[in-house]
């Protein structure tokens, strides 16, 4: 096969696999009429059963309205992936990690098992640091992936700590009989700690203030993973966490108080530092920030028409949003280039391209007849009908949008409408492949925009009473009146206009309002990541600094110490010593093995030592054997030999020992002591544990089993192969990495 | 080490101790040996072969990249534990299969821990060569 056809052909092939989220997407309309008249579909198997954890799955509206979302614009970016990595030559590897991200993210929103749910969130998190890295050979990405894998995952671990508290409170995992006890959990002494860590666990994967700045870094990622994962799907992990439990831990004043503050700070703060970009990508990472920060602040209320906002605008966003990225993409793939100041006139040359944008700039702006308008009229409801903080949540959210008008503006204006450079006369349109996502989804926009009461009715309404039981009737309309709302929105849209026309000064006074801080989340991030470096070098410095005898020092020293310690603090009485009358065989090893020890530490040839050494371990296995432990003998022999010849064919390439005195005598007295000390511990600990009669059960059990079910005689080797497999398991991994890695150090010393 | 006896004699024992190595494999279910023991008698007389022969001279003989062996023996030990997860058992049970020689009594029983046992021969055999071989050539 030509290299041609090839890649063709894996095009198609991936371009196939868009049948996976489609099948999904089909699965979870199928499930609308039920979800629509309140109800659920819940299924559930074992998963650990002897821990009494079952996977269990509860699809409500919820659960139906993230998992439309996440295979609907997962079919688009898989059918766009396919031509935008063509001839990339990690096609393969880019399409398991985004399906299997997909089914993570369809698992989490799913699943009623807390423990599932954390697993689930884990898995997601993992992904998106395996699709952020992608360009793995980039530093920039392989920062960025751990960047934000370090972030999410230490909130993943806090949401762990909240999820196990809350089954010690409630007694269950399954998030839906949570619900039953939620006035017990408010009024408990733990429930602050819960809210903290479920809080963190939200915040971090949302890009919540003060966590916020591992999202615009995830901009490394290739653009369709921005569009699926960065703006769309795994971002809105957090805002699902906050909805599913909301109805469980939500409408406390600690709860409105948290969400309302720091959504309100992380709208303000994305919304600002959106302006000051010039990458489209950044500009659109940094809205996400604000977007996600309204959907917080909105989830802190308790009213009807909050949580609506909520919801409404996490549809909203997530169809404008991902449309704006993919074009985004689309841009960056046709022209070579994502900086806002240079491009422009892309109007004529990309039409479709154009269409897609300018809907979905128009969405995101809020006008009249697109669906964002209904998004922003029920968010000046909501922000208004709030029961704490009605004056900063509308103040915020006229803000934000203000600021989203203005970058919706600068998105479309300059590069779509403005004068064309002769850099971009043979731009040309993308595959259609990669145009049409954009093109529906900016379709979309349209549609709900002009059937607001529909997508009400089929999608919000059920996702609202899935959080919020007595929900008043809800109504998504197109004209409310002549109310506040409506004013709000006039206002959002001067100040937009004022904003976008102020742009260049805006773009400065970012700049340099940012540089002056004296100290920003991404920094503080970087120096707390440094100072644990730091410690790290620290202690490698002070204990293991590249000499075998410090780090044979240092272990056998912390062993004397802490073993010696436990023991001598609990003894009661030290065991007697007694000599037994020693057999001419037990005498004549005794005597080899001695003999051995005093050539090992008085001979100055390396060769002597090791051979010394080998005589010690063959004399013990020969000891081993004279008391009817053959297997034991065996291997005991031959890893003394290998050793000796590992050891000794090292050793005979290193210079020879000096056979001048040795000049650091208190070092050797050192040395002696503990040597002494550790042979002493070892032979006390041991003539203690045989002053006791031996607990022989264990011994039994596999005596007797071990030929009737394990059928073999050697019971040893049963052990190692059968009843512990487990254990053995784990010790082979061991060899091996340690294997490999002696191999890697022998390998970085010969490229040296 | 050029020498010729020790060339000779190497030939003739590294055979035998391979020939051992394998029949220690085999019969340690029931009597002293098993994987682990038969790995390193293996390991040892490669070792007895690299001071004779060289190290180039063993990568040839060998064929397979030592290292490989290392993943090998892991997949091997893993898939060892799926059967019985797949047979609906926990991980790892040891499943056994009775060979009948027509007479009604089983005499010869395989199981799954002998393919356990070959992967932990693999792994650790592979591992000591990898060591051997990349110190020798260094």
């Amino acid at each position: 096969m030509t290299n041609l056809a090839k890649q063709n052909s894996s095009v198609i092939l991936a371009r196939a696999t868009s049948a996976i989220p489609l099948f999904l997407f089909f699965a979870a309309v199928s499930m609308l009429p039920k979800t629509m008249a309140g109800g659920f579909y819940r299924f559930e198997f074992p998963w650990i059963p002897s821990l009494g954890v079952q996977m269990s799955f509860m699809l409500d509206g919820l659960s139906v309205l993230f998992a439309l979302i996440i295979s609907g614009i997962g079919f688009f970016v898989t059918l766009y992936s396919a031509d935008y990595f063509h001839g990339h030559h990690h096609t393969g590897r880019f399409f398991v990690f985004l399906h299997a991200f997909m089914l993570s993210m369809l698992g989490l929103v799913a699943t009623d098992n807390a423990l599932a749910l954390f697993v689930f969130w884990e898995l997601t998190t993992i992904f998106s640091y395996l699709l952020i890295g992608f360009e793995h050979e980039k530093e920039s990405s392989r920062s960025s992936a751990r960047q934000a894998l370090l972030v999410t995952g230490a909130g993943g671990l806090a949401l762990l700590i909240g999820i196990l508290l809350l089954e010690i409170i409630s007694g269950t995992y399954e998030i839906s009989q949570m619900e039953a006890i939620t006035l017990q959990l408010k009024s408990h002494p733990l429930y602050g700690i819960i809210l903290i860590t479920i809080f963190i666990g939200a915040f971090t994967k949302s890009a919540q203030f003060p966590f916020h700045f591992w999202l615009p870094n995830a901009m490394a990622a290739p653009t369709p993973i921005s569009a699926f994962l960065h703006s769309a799907t795994m971002v809105k992990g957090g805002i699902y966490l906050l909805a599913r439990f909301h109805p469980i831990l939500g409408g406390t004043d600690a709860w409105t108080m948290t969400l309302v503050f720091i959504g309100a700070i992380t709208a303000v703060t994305g919304a600002f530092m959106s302006l000051g970009q010039s990458d489209l990508k950044k500009i659109l990472a940094y809205t996400t920030v604000t977007a996600l920060g309204i959907m917080t602040l909105f989830l802190g209320g308790k009213t009807t028409y909050s949580l609506t906002a909520a919801i409404t605008f996490l549809l909203v966003h997530s169809l404008y949003k991902s449309a704006l990225f993919l074009i985004a993409g689309i841009i960056d793939h046709q022209t070579g280039t994502r900086r806002i100041d240079q491009l422009g006139g892309l109007w004529d040359s990309m039409p479709f391209t154009a269409f897609a944008a300018v809907t979905a700039c128009f969405s995101m702006a809020g006008f009249p007849l697109f669906f964002g308008f209904i998004g922003k009229e029920i968010m000046y409801k909501g922000a208004l009908a709030e029961s704490m903080f009605p004056f900063l949540a509308t103040t915020t959210v006229v803000l934000s949008n203000a600021l989203m008008v203005a970058v919706a503006g600068i998105l479309v204006i300059r590069p779509f409408l403005g004068q064309a450079g002769d850099y971009y006369a043979t731009v040309r349109e993308a595959s259609p492949y990669m145009w049409s996502g954009p093109v529906i989804l900016g379709g979309l926009d349209i549609l709900f925009g002009i059937m607001p009461d529909w997508v009400g009715r089929w999608l919000v309404e059920p996702a609202v009473r899935a959080v919020h039981y007595t929900a008043e009737d809800i109504e998504l309309s197109f004209f409310h009146g002549i109310n506040e709302p409506l004013l709000l929105s006039i206002i959002t849209l001067v100040m937009g206009i004022r904003f976008y026309l102020k742009q260049q000064f805006l773009y400065k006074w970012v700049n340099i309002t940012f540089d002056k801080f004296p100290l920003t989340a991404s920094q503080a991030y970087d120096r707390i990541i440094e100072s644990i470096a730091g410690l790290g070098k620290f202690q490698t410095r002070l204990i293991q600094n590249g000499s075998l005898h410090r780090y044979f020092f240092v272990v056998a020293a912390f062993f004397v110490i802490s073993a010696g310690y436990g023991y001598i603090s609990r003894v009661e009485s030290f065991p007697s010593i007694i000599f037994p009358l020693l057999s001419w065989r037990e005498f004549f090893l005794t005597t080899v093995i001695w003999a051995a020890v005093v050539t090992v530490v008085i001979t100055r040839s390396r060769l002597l030592a090791v051979c010394g050494l080998g005589i010690i371990g063959a004399g013990i296995a020969m000891i081993f054997l004279s008391f009817g432990a053959p297997d034991v003998a065996l291997t005991q022999l031959l890893v003394e030999t290998l050793t000796v010849i590992i050891v000794s064919s090292i050793l005979l390439r290193l210079p020879r020992l000096s056979l001048k005195p040795i000049k650091h005598r208190p070092q050797r007295i050192f040395d002696a002591i503990l040597s002494l000390g550790a042979g002493i511990l070892i032979t006390t600990l041991l003539l203690a544990v045989l002053s006791n009669d031996l607990d022989r059960s264990i011994t039994t059990f596999f005596e007797q089993n071990s030929y009737l079910a394990a059928h073999g005689r050697n019971i040893v080797n049963v052990i190692l192969v059968d009843f512990r497999s487990m254990d053995t398991l784990g010790e082979i991994i061991v060899v091996a990495t340690a294997g490999l890695a002696g191999y890697a150090l022998i390998l970085k010393r010969r490229e040296k | 080490m050029e020498s010729l006896i020790l060339r000779t004699a190497t030939r003739l024992l590294v055979s035998l101790i391979l020939v051992f190595s394998v029949y220690l494999l085999f019969r340690g279910h029931n009597a002293p040996g098993g994987g682990f023991a038969g790995a390193l008698v293996a390991a040892t007389g490669f070792a007895l072969y690299i001071m004779a022969e060289g190290a180039g001279s063993v990568r040839k003989a060998i064929r397979i990249d030592p290292r490989r062996l290392i993943i090998f023996g892991m997949g091997l030990t893993l898939i060892t534990g799926l059967i019985a997860g797949f047979s609906g058992m926990p991980f790892l049970t040891g499943l056994w299969w009775p060979i009948s020689d027509h007479t009604n009594t089983p005499s010869v029983m395989l199981g799954t821990p002998l393919i356990f046992d070959i992967g932990v021969y693999a792994i650790v055999f592979g591992t000591i060569l990898t060591l051997i071989l990349t110190l020798e050539e260094n």
